[in-house]
């Protein structure tokens, strides 16, 4: 055995290391530590921002035209259940479109579709998934509206309508829920599969029994994604909702409505603008902070049920 | 040893129900509404660009010089979509030079350096958070934060509403999804090779640098691309930043331009969508055939590298 020959004798000042590198290492961490920290000074900026233009709102405003007949920032009037109905019809007549569109697809994709076909088709839907929603918007104002709402409830139907603006948004969203269901799907392990057909099952029943409820977690995730990316939309609601210059409560969908992301570009664009005069312009933070919060626990509560997922398989 | 007790008639259903082939009309249904769902969702990309192409395809064919030349006007002889395409391509710069190193050293940052500790778990915890925020929520980051600092620079016509502002406002909103998947391109790196450079003594940003960034670079370079195909549609955020004008200097090179007001395509979009004039909508679908040719073909770019590069360890 021949022994391993050391020229220089051992110190402690050899075993750690040249200065230089060590300086450099440093140097590199902490570059990238800043960078992750810049993403939690991101969150407190964001915060902040709405927090201090919504504690100039509730100063400015008189609070009970938060309750009262419609949101019309130009009136003075800004009730907020004027502008969460509208929201909410909007996200669940997406949902209406989206839900059935995209487990249907994701299911297909999943377990019926060969895997060439599949190689094929999960691009197309991942690129369905990056249209612009102003894109959307447009197709919306020139086909949705006129084409299939007015043909389908009559000419009365004013053109800029709130069910127009869910069914463009619900087409927006079909694409992120088949994505996610489909690799909430996709990740039920094969034996399960296997064991339903050997006892004779068939690929609805597998599909309907086994596959759909093991991936029931990931599902749920698609679904309360869906609804997030639905209540956060703006562009299409914002050319095609009927928004513009403010709306009175209303629960009919044919009809035009006010959302609170639409309220928001409306209060910046300028149509509803009156700066500094009253409480119009920093009641786009009040709306803003409530937006943001809607979302942040919509997307918490999906981020878990998809924890759960991860945790079983 | 024969199974007594069992009639003929028995057995010959037994038999039928084994071998026979009879159809499952509930099965094939099934499978077929599956399939009509995926291909509902798909014709929904087919009509829209031919409806938009119906349109633009022969505008840009016998005017194509006067709307790729021209800038933004509400006289449809003179209106184009110029400004908007130099817009978009500006803020495109933004995102290669600022999103993509930050949301790389900020991945790198949590993969490879953070231990599992409470802050580490926050920071990433924080990440998925950002990604969910609606976009128009970042507009009003940079319009409350970055229009109001940045106010100094370009002087009280502008407002703050530059192309500085909106270019910051799109980096970070697109930040999030660099982030995440340069993570995950990080994670499918194998602790084997980075064990490999640990072992002849490399620090950890040697290892970084050699062994990990070159075999995780695809997934990042996809990540980066899809972050811009994000960052070339949006628009929520633009509008909020100012960008609803529609003008664009670009006297005096893009420094100079930087503290003027700005545009961008989506925002065109959205400007001329709204215009009570056909020509000025059509204008509308022109504009969306260059930006959805600009994303399919940033798109393509991302699929292509993926399946060239992409490695099973």
């Amino acid at each position: 055995m021949a022994q391993a020959v050391i020229s220089t004798p051992i110190t402690a000042e050899v075993l750690r290391g040249n200065p230089a590198r060590l300086r450099r290492e440093r140097r590199m961490r902490a570059l990238f530590f800043s960078a992750a920290l810049l993403s939690v000074l991101i969150s407190i900026a964001i915060v902040l921002s709405l927090l201090g233009g919504t504690i100039d709102f509730l100063r400015k405003v008189d609070l009970s035209t938060l309750w009262s007949d419609g949101w019309l920032p130009r009136n003075n009037l800004f009730d907020i259940k004027t502008i969460v109905a509208g929201t909410l019809i909007v996200a669940l007549i997406a949902m209406v479109v989206a839900a059935p569109l995209g487990l249907g697809a994701a299911l297909y994709l999943s377990e019926y579709a060969t895997p060439r076909a599949r190689r094929y088709l999960k691009p197309i839907i991942e690129t369905l998934a990056s249209i612009p929603s102003v894109v959307l918007g447009y197709f919306a104002i020139r086909v949705i509206s006129p084409e299939l709402v007015q043909r389908l409830f009559g000419s009365q139907v004013p053109l800029f309508n709130m069910l127009a603006a869910g069914i463009a948004v619900g087409l927006l969203v079909t694409p992120l829920v088949a994505s996610v269901a489909e690799d909430a799907m996709h990740a039920v392990p094969h034996a399960l599969r296997e064991a339903s057909f050997g006892l004779g099952a068939r690929r609805r029943s597998t599909s309907i029994r086994v596959v759909f409820p093991a991936a029931v977690s990931g599902i749920t995730a698609a679904l309360i994604l869906g609804v997030s990316r639905a209540i956060g939309e703006t562009m299409i609601v914002a050319i095609v909702a009927g928004g513009t210059g403010g709306s009175l409560f209303t629960l009919n969908p044919l009809k035009g409505g006010q959302t609170m992301t639409a309220a928001i570009a409306a209060l910046a664009t300028g149509s509803d603008q009156v700066r500094g005069t009253d409480a119009a312009y920093p009641s786009l933070f009040f709306v803003g902070l409530l937006l943001f919060a809607l979302t942040l626990g919509l997307n918490l509560l999906s981020e878990r049920f998809v924890r759960r997922v991860r945790r079983r398989f | 040893m024969a199974i007594t007790g069992i009639t003929d008639a028995t057995r010959a259903e037994v038999a039928r129900s084994l071998t026979g082939k009879r159809r499952d009309i509930a099965e094939t249904l099934f499978s077929l509404v599956l399939l009509l769902t995926l291909i509902i969702a798909l014709a929904v990309l087919i009509v829209l660009l031919f409806n938009v192409a119906r349109t633009a395809v022969p505008l840009l064919a016998h005017q194509g010089g006067r709307v790729l030349g021209n800038d933004y006007s509400s006289l449809p002889q003179n209106a184009g979509i110029r400004s908007g395409l130099i817009g978009s391509i500006y803020l495109m710069i933004f995102v290669i030079l600022l999103a993509v190193p930050l949301g790389i050293g900020a991945a790198i940052y949590m993969e490879e350096y953070a231990r599992d500790t409470r802050l580490a778990r926050f920071i990433n915890t924080n990440i998925r958070n950002l990604a969910g925020v609606p976009a128009i929520v970042y507009g009003i980051l940079g319009f409350a934060v970055f229009a109001q600092l940045l106010g100094s620079v370009t002087g009280p016509k502008v407002a703050g509403l530059s192309l500085l502002t909106g270019g910051l406002t799109i980096s970070l909103m697109v930040l999030p999804i660099v982030i995440i998947t340069t993570q995950e391109a990080l994670r499918s790196v194998p602790t084997s090779i980075r064990e490999g450079g640990f072992g002849v003594g490399a620090t950890r940003w040697e290892v970084i640098r050699s062994h990990v960034l070159p075999n995780a670079a695809p997934g990042i370079l996809t990540g980066s691309v899809l972050a811009m195909a994000r960052a070339l549609g949006e628009t929520a955020p633009l509008i909020m930043v100012g960008a609803v004008t529609g003008f664009l200097s670009t006297h005096g090179g893009p420094l100079a331009s930087l503290r003027q007001k700005f545009t961008a395509l989506p925002t065109l979009i959205f400007t001329y969508t709204k215009k009570p004039l056909p020509e000025l909508q059509d204008l509308a679908a022109a504009a969306i055939l260059v930006l959805i040719l600009m994303i399919f073909f940033v798109n393509l770019t991302a699929i292509l590298l993926r399946n060239r590069y992409e490695r099973k360890w």
